[in-house]
């Protein structure tokens, strides 16, 4: 099971890949494996205001539907159209070409970007998807 | 275990630990319908039912006329209460002159199992639950004959009306089994399925299990590797292939409020057996003044699924439920089927449609069985 170190990881199975400000989001190999062949994704709109921990989508399988949350706060830049054609390219690549949408966030004092402090690190979610069992 | 070392995501299932995938579902839908599949069905209910009087008793306990089946048959049929409403719906083998094997559902095996008893009482049978006696293993697609053929040794030859005349696999009929041997290990060996394809199921001891596995599944590459294609398949894939057959699943298409005339099956009923049966006069009743609701097979315009519950919807009036719903990776389309509260044909003209979640997506009828085999 593939857990890149480099990204932030929700406890509702999402990955989180930061650039500068910009969000990548997408669904773990975990979560694409548990789901099985991913047959519909329903994604936010480009200029949607999101909100971490809320529902903007849904992933359809054959086997169930589940909320997809989107894990940080700020506005959807864009959303990966390859996925209406081909859906499954979430359980063949859920981290690079399998992604889902961007987000663009806020900023810290820093000027850093504003992450929420709940985001687990590779080797938290590690640990969560083995005691899941 | 043999499933988790193939990488399967395992599910419970009415007790069990079953493989719902090894991999893509989708994938392993596609080698049965064009090569073969191999299925741990170890989940199902065997229940004996033996004795002189054991035809009898299941003409009493079933819709269907047991006694009347040739010893190396099987029958698909139903068991109900007594208004008619479906308990389970079953496989019946006839293995011997006075006896007989029933598969029920897993999650049924105990009711069938209770009601078998109350209604063999005062006829001389026996009713025993021997699921713990059995592993199920199938095999299943256009490939299944060729890679079990060489595998099978069947001993029950000379069988009467349809039998194995010489006791080669490939001369056994489709709905019929006999005793032998799988890879040395002793078995029966029916040639029925839940998939729409041609196929054989494989009934060992529970210890035997893992090696006519193992043997079928080095058998499928042996036999051509990659060209006979014989991939484990899960419950997940089972499911969509029962589906595109047009195949109810208790639970969804067949339930205690249901009749078989409802799910279109009122063939298995079989009044013209002798005697009475559970169920006989309200099932009467309920063929004469037809079904209260129609089994209706639907495409969906869309990617997305028409699920279980889901309300269906004829010129924007609510006029049915879905009862089975998935992508059909035959056909390319969702499909479902659904009940409906009036026959398809009275339909013709209406703009039909399915509630997911909030969106009306366009819906069309369409008969069922989705899919056919060439025979």
């Amino acid at each position: 099971m593939s857990v890149p170190a480099e990204l932030h990881y929700t406890p509702e199975h999402e990955w989180v890949s930061m650039e500068g400000t910009s969000a990548s989001v997408g669904i773990t190999e975990y979560a694409a494996q548990q789901l099985g062949d991913v047959v519909y994704i329903s994604l936010p709109t480009p200029g949607a205001t999101v909100t971490a921990g809320e529902p903007c989508g849904e992933v359809e399988s054959v086997k169930s539907v589940s909320d997809l949350y989107s894990p940080v706060d700020g506005e959807v830049t864009e959303v990966n159209t390859e996925l209406e054609d081909d859906p499954s390219l979430v359980n063949a690549e859920p981290y690079t070409s399998g992604w889902m949408f961007r987000v663009r966030v806020g900023q810290d004092g820093n000027g850093d970007a504003a992450l929420p402090p709940d985001l687990l690190s590779a080797a938290e979610y590690e640990e969560l998807t083995k005691s899941a069992g | 275990m043999v499933h988790e070392r193939l990488g399967a995501t395992m599910t419970s299932f009415a007790g069990w630990q079953m493989p719902l995938r090894y991999g893509s579902e989708t994938a392993e839908h596609h080698a049965v319908r064009r090569a073969a599949g191999l299925f741990d069905l170890s989940h199902m209910g065997e229940i004996a039912v033996t004795g002189p009087g054991a035809g009898a008793a299941l003409d009493y306990a079933l819709t269907g006329y047991l006694s009347a089946v040739p010893r190396g048959r099987a029958r698909y049929t139903m068991i109900c209460t007594p208004d008619g409403g479906v308990l389970d719906d079953l496989v019946v083998y006839r293995q011997g002159e006075a006896e007989f094997l029933v598969i029920a559902n897993a999650a049924n095996t105990a009711t069938v199992v209770g009601a078998l008893a109350d209604r063999a009482a005062g006829h001389d049978a026996e009713v025993t639950d021997v699921t713990g006696d059995y592993a199920l293993i199938a095999v299943q697609g256009p490939a299944a004959a060729g890679i079990l053929a060489p595998l099978a040794t069947l001993a029950d030859g000379g069988l009467a009306d349809g039998g194995l005349a010489d006791g080669e696999l490939a001369a056994m009929k489709y709905y019929a089994g006999a005793f032998g041997e799988v890879a040395g290990a002793k078995a029966w060996v029916a040639r029925t399925g839940y998939t729409g394809e041609d196929g054989f199921e494989i009934y060992c001891r529970p210890e035997d299990a893992e090696h006519v596995w193992t043997a079928l599944a080095s058998g499928g590459t042996a036999a051509g590797g990659t060209a006979a294609g014989l991939v484990p398949v899960g419950l997940a894939a089972r499911d969509t292939l029962r589906l595109e057959a047009g195949m109810p699943l208790y639970g969804n298409e067949l339930g205690p409020d249901m009749t078989p005339f409802e799910a279109g099956l009122g063939r298995v009923v079989k009044f013209d057996k002798p005697g009475d049966f559970v169920g006989r006069q309200a099932l009467s009743a309920r063929a004469s003044s037809g079904p209260r609701q129609h089994l209706a097979g639907l495409t969906i315009d869309s990617r997305r699924i028409a699920r279980h519950g889901y309300p269906v919807l004829a010129d924007g009036e609510a006029i049915g439920t879905v009862t089975s719903g998935a992508p059909s990776p035959t056909l390319g389309v969702p499909i479902a089927m659904a009940y409906l509260s009036s026959p398809a044909a009275s339909l013709a003209g209406a703009v039909l449609t399915v509630g997911i979640r909030g969106e009306a997506v366009p819906a069309h009828l369409t008969d069922l069985p989705f899919y056919s085999r060439r025979r």
